[in-house]
């Protein structure tokens, strides 16, 4: 299998805060890789780094071979990377409908400031053939009935769908989730679980995830990361996690 | 808020239906409606064709400077209602329209409609170079930055540039001329400003439906889940920059065509919160907010405004002897300005196109309640 992301030894600190100390692991095409480690681990820095919105001081992050270290946030979202946030970060006052439209930006090429202007034409044409996406999109995740809403008057559950529907339509293919099921009951990760497995299964999407509920990543991950205090102590399949001493001491406890 | 809330009975089949602007025949009715009354307006005014004095002759002026104000608030509203980057140096960019089509016009001998576009060109890129401040500063800094821009600006057209711009003193501008014909009389003017600006409106509100109206949103609500869309934040902050001026550009190049004397006085900070209070007012990210803020505070301050000051002239001095109503005569209508500002602001911060759009729906699904 090729290599979908490769993390080559990052370092990032604040100040004197070592948040992530020489993290090196890959992702390969077509997997669905979990993050897990306590508190204050380190994962969601982890994520940070892969999206740009941090940068490492040490280090490479290598997209399909390429250094994208240097690379700009709104470029790796050209480039296929996708996510969602722990603290959902939607448009509250926009409808679901206009969250997903805004997140097909990358994909519009013919509306421009005149064509938008003038609407009919080009402009129209292009809304309606993204529009058609959106909806497959609300539709695989069973959101037809409040597409028209406004996010902000949504349930803290179904605000987590909205937000994978809006990373969805990026049509990404390394897609970060952070924490997608925090805060759920078991309904609505069952659920959430669903669409993650349907996402890898329909569109080969190559997905990296944070979660904290155990027995669902070892369920739907094919392979494990695990961090503690800005370090790996631990990589491979749910099996040998589960086996793995380092880990059962800092994350899993000992009897 | 569902935006394009429907009628009991109306179902859309088409995706061209759901986004479309006027979807139902009253929706229609009502938009051609107020155009064609717009349109009426002067042939009913004693200098009509018909000579009928139904409506005043100060109406068509009054409503031709409505229509200019309108266009530049609506070009701060592009910047700082959707695209949520405060900015103080909206008149500045007014007067670089004004002063730019005035040069243009006195020096080259251009017909009207390539005088405007021009300067409304020029004057986007002023406010383009003004906006770059935005890609270091946010908020409060960044309205410091603009303010920059509206000292800069008049002192420049003040100073260095006097042999053009005559400096303080009045500059005059040509007549407006059409493939030749000129159309300096009022209902003229009229008759080419009220289309215009009927048009901005449709191009801004086309713009703010479409890709970089959604783009210029999410830089508005949240910068960072912006950049992660792959939006370009800094690039659609300078266009709204641009955006905002090229419409302040074009009210600024309107207004000189219309009162045919300029005066940097006219284009100084006071006017930028006047209208930074309009959007507000009228309600800031709203597609109509900026003609409902224009046409408010001119009302307010036209005719209500005199109309209670003059009433309070008489009663004050009964009602409160002792603080001498010679003294406080001349702050008045300022008084007065600002307590009905802050009134309204407090009953209803969102703005009067707010309570506009809640009202039309309440219309559109009457007799039920949602």
């Amino acid at each position: 299998m090729t290599v979908k992301l490769k993390v080559d030894r990052i370092s990032l600190s604040f100040g004197g805060i070592k948040a992530l100390r020489d993290i090196a692991f890959e992702v390969k095409e077509g997997e669905i890789l979990a993050v897990i480690g306590p508190n204050g681990a380190g994962k969601t820095s982890l994520i940070n780094s892969v999206n740009g919105f941090y940068h490492p001081q040490q280090g490479g992050i290598y997209l399909e071979g390429r250094n994208i270290i240097n690379v700009p946030p709104y470029r790796r979202a050209k480039l296929g990377i996708s996510r969602t946030f722990q603290n959902i970060a939607l448009y509250t006052n926009a409808t679901v409908l206009e969250n997903l439209m805004a997140a097909r930006h990358i994909h519009m090429h013919a509306t421009n400031m005149l064509t938008g202007a003038i609407f009919w034409g080009a402009a129209q044409r292009e809304e309606i053939e993204h529009r058609r996406r959106v909806e497959e999109i609300i539709e695989f995740l069973e959101m037809e009935s409040i597409r028209k809403s406004r996010v902000g008057a949504l349930s803290y559950g179904l605000r987590k769908r909205v937000e994978l529907g809006r990373a969805l339509a990026l049509e990404p293919t390394l897609l970060l989730l952070d924490e997608p099921m925090a805060g759920m009951n078991i309904e609505e990760k069952e659920d959430m679980a669903r669409f993650i497995l349907d996402i890898h299964e329909r569109q080969g999407t190559t997905i990296m995830l944070i979660e904290h509920d155990i027995g669902l990543v070892m369920d739907i991950s094919h392979r494990i990361v695990v961090l503690d205090f800005g370090e790996k102590i631990g990589e491979g399949t749910p099996a040998e996690i589960r086996k793995n001493d380092r880990v059962i001491k800092a994350y899993l406890g000992q009897e | 808020m569902a935006a394009n809330i429907r009628p009991a009975g109306v179902f859309d089949t088409q995706y061209e239906q759901d986004i479309s602007l006027n979807r139902t025949r009253s929706d229609k009715w009502w938009t051609y409606g107020v155009f064609a009354a717009l349109l009426l307006i002067p042939l009913l005014t004693v200098d009509g064709p018909l000579g009928l004095s139904i409506i005043p002759s100060f109406w068509i002026g009054l409503i031709v400077r409505i229509a200019i104000y309108a266009i530049a608030v609506q070009g701060l509203n592009i910047l700082m209602g959707y695209t949520g980057q405060i900015s103080l140096g909206h008149a500045a960019f007014m007067g670089v329209g004004a002063y730019s089509a005035a040069l243009i016009a006195r020096n080259f001998d251009l017909p009207f409609w390539i005088v405007v576009p021009l300067a409304a060109m020029f004057t986007g890129l002023v406010g383009l170079l003004f906006g770059l401040p935005s890609l270091r500063v946010k908020g409060f800094y960044l309205a410091m930055a603009t303010l920059a821009a509206q000292f800069i600006i008049p002192w420049v057209l003040r100073y260095p540039l006097e042999p053009l711009t005559n400096g303080s003193r009045p500059l005059e501008v040509p007549d407006p001329t059409f493939f030749g014909i000129s159309f300096a009389p009022q209902a003229a003017m009229y008759y080419i400003i009220i289309p215009l600006a009927v048009l901005l409106f449709l191009a801004a509100r086309n713009i703010i439906r479409t890709r970089i109206g959604r783009a210029f949103i999410s830089v508005r609500d949240n910068d960072l889940a912006a950049e992660l869309l792959g939006i370009n934040v800094f690039s659609y902050k300078l266009q709204a920059f641009f955006l905002s001026s090229l419409y302040a550009g074009i009210a600024g190049a309107l207004w000189a065509f219309d009162t045919q004397s300029l005066s940097i006085d006219k284009f100084q900070l006071n006017l930028s919160i006047e209208f930074l209070a309009m959007l507000v007012i009228g309600g800031a990210g709203f597609p109509l907010g900026a003609i409902f803020g224009v046409t408010f505070v001119n009302l307010l301050s036209q005719y209500i405004i005199p109309s209670l000051s003059t009433t309070l002239k008489v009663i004050l001095p009964v009602l409160l002897p002792f603080i001498g109503i010679a003294n406080i005569e001349a702050a008045l209508s300022p008084i007065l300005f600002g307590l009905a500002i802050a009134i309204f602001l407090v009953i209803e911060p969102r703005g009067i196109a707010y309570r506009w759009e809640i009202l039309k729906i309440a219309w559109k699904i009457r007799p039920y309640s949602y």
